[in-house]
């Protein structure tokens, strides 16, 4: 085999382990704007064949993509939130709460996840979005912690891959220690000296970025994710300025030097096996 | 809280105090103005000395006391946050300056610059030799601006991760001091990631080695606030608030309008007693009567006790101990169950 040539193994899952998308549906790229066929949008990862634009997906795509053939063992997916400051504003809490999980096919905004990438085994977090934008409660805060304790326990590397608004308002302060509570647990990971590999993806915002998703050993993100503390929003009000052109993008953020590199979705498997590799975790786990 | 009610008898006995009585009145305690007007031309007359208005002043001074206990006897979250807020409550360096000795203020993040919204440096309180960190809110429009509204930039937590860092080298506990809107959200601050300052500040905080003591003063706004949060003992004055959002930007996002504020103020559980009956924090500091503005130097020698008698605890419990502690005690916190 020549030198430069890459073998791409274990990135496409086979298409019947897909949930099924009826053949005739087109996405519309956010982007671009132009149309894909669902089926080929699915082929492609959920990127726009045409303009490279990364969709958004969930826990179920980025299981399918990373985890080999698949599969992995879920934890904790019966964790749900309580309802601690009985909080309501147009409608109460357990009720957006029960919507949420009814539109979303989700308990809470992240999944965790042991499982194998290019056989190297990991503990996985991923953010859901579609659960009321991804903010993160006691479950959120809860769910990475465990898996966080999980990789200490098995000596095997963490990653998280972030996808949120920020916090979960509804649960307030209690919202906002799942800031400590996770970037404490990242504490103990750090001096267990086990990698931690954070992935950002459009969008992490808010308390994400100022607890565990700056936090890696190693912070990669997708191309173009919006990436930031302050919401742009906010920020164009303080400022009373328009931003600038591709402000708090992940290429921004990557020239501040936050991120280590930007990875396309279809090369994050082999990236990430090539990384922890080179750690040696495959050694130490063995 | 019925503990400090003397203090408008030291305002009669005293002049200065006059400033801290008649300083601004929030809304809810507009009942008190004319009472208060009252007692001044009370005064004035007795001072003069021709007529004895002693009795006078002494009823006035009492009726003025009810009134105010009355009035703070059971506070909205809406109005403890105003007195968060007062123009005249007491800010950290206030605080630094009554409650310690050779205070040696430290600066810059060794980097970018120095963040005037935090401060720090070291301290002696009575002999306990402390690295003492805040933010620091201004008085007037100058200074407001000077010290950026006590909104830090990524230097402000870094300059804080700096010091802790150098308290646990020394062996010294660590107090921060919380009084913050919030982390500045500006331009700057982001491309100098203000997320990952405030998110290293969390995870070198879990693992200090020395003992910290949080008490937020008066705004705990969000990660601004937790950024220098994460302690053995996190404490709150009695009218101060803490929580992921303020109340007016609440308000904005969940109503789409500042009207909402109070309503937004009391969904958030934001004051020191829903606090602690949440187990967010581990307690809470009385404030005199009429809010720590009221009386300052009754506050400064309430938290001064405070703060020495949790050194003094902290103190005899070894690194290891307090460390894991610490983590126990942030890992508890959430509201979760198990079933499907
Ligand atoms: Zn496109």
């Amino acid at each position: 085999m020549s030198w430069f040539k890459r073998v791409k193994h274990g990135i496409l899952t086979k298409t019947q382990d897909k949930k099924p998308t009826p053949d005739g549906l087109w996405y519309k790229c956010k982007e671009c704007k132009e149309p894909t066929s669902t089926k080929e949008f699915e082929l492609n990862l959920w990127v726009c064949p045409k303009c490279n634009n990364h969709g958004r997906i969930g826990s179920r795509e980025y299981f399918n993509i990373l985890f080999d053939e698949g599969k992995f063992k879920e934890l904790d997916a019966n964790l749900t939130s309580g309802d601690p400051l009985k909080f309501e504003d147009t409608k109460p809490y357990p009720q957006r709460l029960e919507s949420s999980k009814k539109k979303s096919g989700l308990n809470d905004a992240v999944r965790t996840a042991i499982g194998k990438i290019n056989g190297l085994k990991v503990s996985m977090a991923v953010m859901d979005f579609a659960f009321i934008g991804g903010s993160m409660g006691s479950v959120v805060g809860e769910k990475i912690s465990r898996a966080i304790d999980a990789a200490i326990e098995h000596k095997i590397p963490m990653i998280i891959i972030s996808k949120s608004g920020g916090a979960r308002m509804m649960e307030a302060a209690f919202s906002l220690m799942q800031m400590a509570k996770t970037s404490a647990k990242l504490a103990l990971l750090d001096e267990a000296k086990i990698p931690y590999i954070s992935i950002l993806t459009d969008p992490t915002t808010g308390g994400i970025t100022a607890s565990f998703a700056m936090l890696g050993d190693i912070n990669i993100a997708e191309p173009k994710a919006l990436i930031g503390f302050a919401g742009p929003r906010i920020i164009k009000e303080t400022i009373g300025k328009d931003l600038p052109e591709g402000f708090q993008r992940s290429e921004f953020l990557q020239e501040k030097g936050f991120l280590d590199f930007i990875v396309e979705r279809k090369d994050l498997k082999d990236k990430l096996h090539e990384v922890l590799s080179i750690f040696g975790v495959h050694k130490r786990t063995a | 809280m019925t503990i400090f009610c003397f203090n408008s008898i030291r305002f009669i006995l005293l002049p200065p105090q006059v400033r801290w009585l008649m300083a601004v009145l929030l809304d809810f305690e507009k009942p008190l103005e004319e009472l208060i007007e009252q007692l001044e031309k009370a005064q004035a007359t007795h001072a003069k000395g021709r007529v004895d208005m002693s009795d006078t002043v002494a009823q006035l001074t009492k009726k003025i006391n009810n009134e105010r206990k009355n009035l703070y006897k059971d506070l909205t979250g809406w109005q403890k946050v105003q007195i968060s807020r007062h123009p005249e409550r007491p800010y950290t360096l206030d605080y630094i300056n009554a409650i310690t000795k050779n205070f040696v203020e430290l600066h810059g993040d060794r980097n970018v610059g120095d963040d005037k919204a935090m401060i720090g440096g070291l301290a002696k309180i009575d002999n306990h030799n402390v690295m003492i960190i805040g933010q620091q809110k201004g008085r007037n429009t100058k200074e407001r601006q000077y010290r950026n509204f006590g909104m830090p930039n990524p230097e402000g937590y870094r300059k804080a991760k700096r010091l802790m860092k150098m308290a646990e080298k020394f062996d010294m506990p660590v107090i921060c001091l919380i009084d913050t809107p919030g982390a500045f959200p500006g331009l700057e601050a982001e491309e100098r990631g203000q997320g990952e300052a405030i998110a290293k500040n969390l995870m070198v905080m879990a693992t200090l080695k020395v003992p910290i003591i949080c008490v937020v003063i008066g705004e705990g706004a969000s990660g601004g606030a937790l950024g220098i949060g994460v302690g053995d003992r996190v404490l709150m004055l009695e009218n101060s608030w803490y929580s992921v959002i303020s109340p007016e930007n609440c308000s904005t996002i969940l109503w789409r309008s500042w009207d909402y504020k109070e309503k937004a103020a009391d969904v958030l559980s934001l004051t020191s007693d829903k606090m602690l009956k949440n187990k967010l924090i581990d307690g809470i500091i009385p404030e005199p009567l009429g809010g720590a503005h009221n009386d300052p130097e009754m506050m400064f020698k309430t938290l001064k006790a405070e703060l020495k008698k949790n050194i003094k605890e902290l103190c005899e419990l070894g690194s290891k101990k307090l460390v894991n502690a610490r983590i126990k005690k942030f890992s508890k916190m959430g509201s979760f169950s198990d079933s499907a």
